[in-house]
């Protein structure tokens, strides 16, 4: 029994890592673009827009790596569009980002029509790491994975780093929070945004290539479902902070997986369909619960345009 | 390269205009190396905006700027730190959730890697220097506004500054903080920096400076030595006529006990005992002042009256009748008037100055019929009480955060006051506004005073609270430690009550009114 526990853990980590792995993506991009004081709201998009555009790609020339490169750069591409309409025209950026998501549904539904049911010739292969993936067990489960993932996993420490530890940082998070103190100290505020949600956004069309090049490995018309709205609720539940952000990206990826584990058991797949979003609801609940006593919370210039002169 | 008469800033000629209002109209300046230069005039006057051009934040129309005997051009507050200018803004630039030492470095070009630990002792270091106690370490939402202030200071000197530009810097302080503050900036001069101290607070002007520059209306109406001036003059110099200084109160004898609180018990927000077994009575025609160092409970005893938090323990009556269950509009409507010592929570920013006058009775005829509102009404009420208090706006349809902070006030205490009620509870009600706009809010007051109405007005501003009041309670942590007549205030006493060293037993309490 206790042995059976063990495998379960194990396979759930092993079904929920790869799952979890374009949420991660996507977290740790919108962390840092709201960190700059821009929400975004397009994340969905720019996601489904990296997979359409990474699939062909690799599809295309049968280099994976030219794939998540394309899909990086549109993702880029469409968060530089939301860059612009926030930072520089100042418009609402609710307004902007859900835009950007029914654009980008809408393109890549039509731009992938060809590539539907299309096998991939070229993809991600587990990359194989000397000890670790020879262990029994253990290795089969957990050390097999592809190179993304790990990049994923490296990129959390990396970031936090960045994030808390670095100059770099300290700006990033002044600009969030209180822009008019970065600008009398001669940081430039709009450069600092437009960089952190076009780092976002190609870090969200990086996720979204994950999917479509390595974990199904297929285009499917909308087949983020929803990925890029779990990860704005993630970038809650993490608190802005990438170490939490790993935490809750594998969650959610668990239970992403859960949902077709338990659906030969006879339970509505409406039903489950609706678990992530409910877990959502729960984990916003109790986060920001939990980030009130804590005396942190969003980002206090989030959703919020700077401009010099007005006050 | 020190100019002879070792003038480090001067300033010529400097227009700036903004839509609709000409800022500065040709201001001319000059401040000398080490003195604590005043730059004294009323809200609107042009001081800020003079500063922020030299602080390269606006961008002259005309005009020079020579800085340290050489011409120059200020394009970013980037240009002014380079030539050694910093400025001390008066809403903190701060980011809240960070520490000391973070807000400190923002901005610098030192160490990418772990920027705060060099840093850390060079802060320490400043910080001895000159007297200014700080842990680098502290987040900016756990320091006091003197801390906080501290940390602006430092900031500026951490970049080498030996020109400090400080808009308003006692306005967010306590009387010690503003104590030492002024200590502070008396050192830095004698260690050979200069200081440009703005302000609408004259004793301050008499107490720091050695020179002063009144500015009037977006011109420079004299600059003086500070030896050789007085309250007086500076207050002509800046309002342009002669300011009332005393107060003209009619002597009234007081009515009936109109708001009557025995044994209140309120919580601050984090659920903790912020009003103690409180007592106290206001009457008719009658000003009660609390006095207290900001923090100690107003605000949580204000709101209770009002209705707006809940109260824990006791009793709260006016005109006998028991409301401490009552809601807010039930409340109102037993003539509780109020004034919240945060001027937005009572009003509509973006809402028209009619809008905001009807705010409380839109819904009785003649204003509210039915579902309607009665647009010709709104236009005869609200024309009337523009009238009546002299609120200055262009008319009854403009937004009202387009008017100046007094006009907001006025138009605030027009609507309370027109509902004509028995109790009008007051908070801070001349917080940020200058002479001339405190005068007039002073002046609304006493007249409501001399109708009859029970006053209740707490202030943090203590000179205001003595000259307004018939009585004076202190308070401290929640509760009253000591109330007497105002003509009979002790000024050591209040201090040390004030501080909760000092509690009057009740049997010391000054009778009711002669």
């Amino acid at each position: 029994m206790g042995v059976n526990i063990f495998e379960f853990i194990l396979l759930a980590l092993r079904a929920a890592i790869p799952a979890g792995t374009p949420l991660l993506y996507g977290t740790l991009g919108e962390v840092y673009a709201e960190r700059s004081g821009v929400l975004n709201l397009g994340v969905e998009g720019m996601m489904i827009m990296g997979a359409v555009s990474g699939f062909a790609v690799a599809h295309t020339t049968g280099n994976v790596w030219f794939g998540i490169l394309t899909a990086a750069l549109v993702g880029g591409l469409l968060a530089l569009i939301h860059a612009f309409a926030c930072i520089t025209l100042r418009v609402n950026q609710v307004v902007s980002g859900l835009a950007l998501t029914m654009l980008g549904l809408g393109i890549s539904g039509m731009m992938g029509k060809r590539y539907v049911g299309q096998p991939l010739a070229a993809r991600l292969q587990p990359i194989h790491i000397p000890g670790l993936s020879d262990l029994p067990v253990i290795g089969e489960l957990l050390f097999r994975f592809d190179i993304l993932v790990y990049i994923g996993i490296l990129l959390v420490p990396l970031l936090w780093f960045l994030l808390y530890k670095t100059r770099l940082g300290i700006t990033l998070r002044s600009v969030g929070e209180n822009p008019a103190a970065a600008d009398a100290l001669g940081v430039n505020v709009a450069f600092v945004r437009y960089a952190a949600v076009v780092f976002g956004g190609m870090m969200a069309g990086v996720g979204g290539a994950y999917l479509s090049v390595s974990y199904a490995p297929a285009w499917i018309e909308g087949m983020t479902a929803g990925a890029g709205w779990i990860v704005i609720a993630l970038t809650i539940f993490a608190i802005w902070d990438p170490r939490r952000a790993l935490l809750g990206a594998y969650l959610f990826g668990g239970v992403r997986v859960l949902q077709y584990r338990l659906q030969p058991l006879g339970i509505s797949p409406n039903l489950l369909n609706m678990l992530p979003f409910l877990l959502t609801i729960l984990v916003l609940w109790i986060s920001s619960g939990e980030a009130a006593r804590r005396h942190i919370g969003a980002p206090a210039a989030l959703m919020t345009p700077y401009s010099r002169e007005e006050r | 390269m020190m100019p002879e008469d070792g003038v480090v800033v001067r300033m010529k000629g400097i227009v700036k205009r903004f839509p609709g209002v000409v800022a500065n109209a040709g201001v001319d300046l000059e401040v000398r190396r080490g003195e604590v230069h005043a730059l004294l005039g009323e809200n609107g006057a042009g001081k800020t905006t003079l500063m922020n051009i030299l602080y390269g934040i606006y961008h002259p129309d005309e005009g020079e700027i020579w800085v340290n005997g050489k011409r120059v051009t200020i394009r970013s507050p980037q240009d002014a730190i380079r030539l050694g200018i910093g400025m001390i803004h008066q809403q903190f630039r701060l980011v809240q959730t960070h520490t000391v030492v973070e807000n400190i470095i923002l901005g610098l070009k030192e160490a990418f890697f772990f920027p705060d630990r060099p840093a850390r002792r060079r802060i320490l270091e400043l910080s001895e220097h000159y007297g200014m106690k700080i842990d680098p370490e502290a987040r900016i939402w756990q320091l006091s506004a003197g801390e906080q202030q501290r940390v602006e200071i430092l900031k500026v000197l951490y970049r080498g500054a030996n020109i400090l530009i400080l808009d308003e810097p006692t306005s967010m302080l306590t009387p010690a903080e503003t104590h030492d503050l002024l200590r502070t900036l008396r050192r830095m001069a004698k260690q050979g920096q200069t200081v440009i101290f703005i302000t609408h607070k004259l004793e301050e002007v008499i107490e720091v400076s050695d020179r002063v520059t009144v500015m009037r209306q977006g011109k420079v109406a004299a600059t003086l030595n500070t030896s050789e001036t007085n309250p007086r003059q500076l207050a002509q110099l800046m309002v342009g006529r002669d300011v009332l200084f005393r107060l003209e109160k009619k002597p009234i004898q007081p009515g009936e006990v109109v708001l009557d609180v025995s044994g209140l018990n309120v919580l601050n927000d984090k659920g903790l005992p912020a009003v103690c077994d409180l007592a106290l009575q206001v009457r008719a025609g009658q000003i009660l002042g609390v006095a207290g160092v900001s923090g100690n409970g107003q605000r949580e005893l204000v709101e209770a009256i009002a209705g707006l938090r809940p109260v824990v323990g006791g009793r709260i009556a006016v005109n006998g009748r028991d409301v401490t269950r009552l809601l807010p509009r039930a409340r109102i409507e037993s003539g509780i008037g109020f004034v919240p010592g945060e001027r937005w929570m009572a009003l509509v920013p973006s809402m028209s100055v009619a809008e905001n006058l009807i705010l409380k009775n839109y819904v009785r005829s003649p204003i509210g019929r039915g579902i309607w509102l009665d647009r010709r009404a709104i236009a005869v009420y609200a024309d009337a009480l523009i009238n009546q208090f002299a609120i200055l706006t262009p008319d009854r349809h403009t937004p009202l955060k387009k008017l100046s902070g007094g006009n907001i006030q006025r138009a605030l205490l027009a609507r309370e006051m027109s509902e004509k009620p028995s109790l009008l509870i007051v908070a801070q009600p001349t917080s940020g506004l200058d002479v001339g706009a405190t005068e007039t809010i002073w002046q609304m007051l006493l007249a409501e005073r001399e109708r009859g109405t029970a006053i209740l007005l707490i202030s943090d501003d203590l000179k205001e609270v003595l000259s307004l009041s018939d009585r004076v309670a202190v308070i401290f942590e929640g509760q009253i430690m000591g109330e007497f007549l105002a003509e009979q205030a002790d000024l050591e006493q209040i201090s040390l009550m004030m501080a909760g060293a000092l509690r009057l037993s009740d049997a010391n309490v000054v009778g009711e009114a002669a």
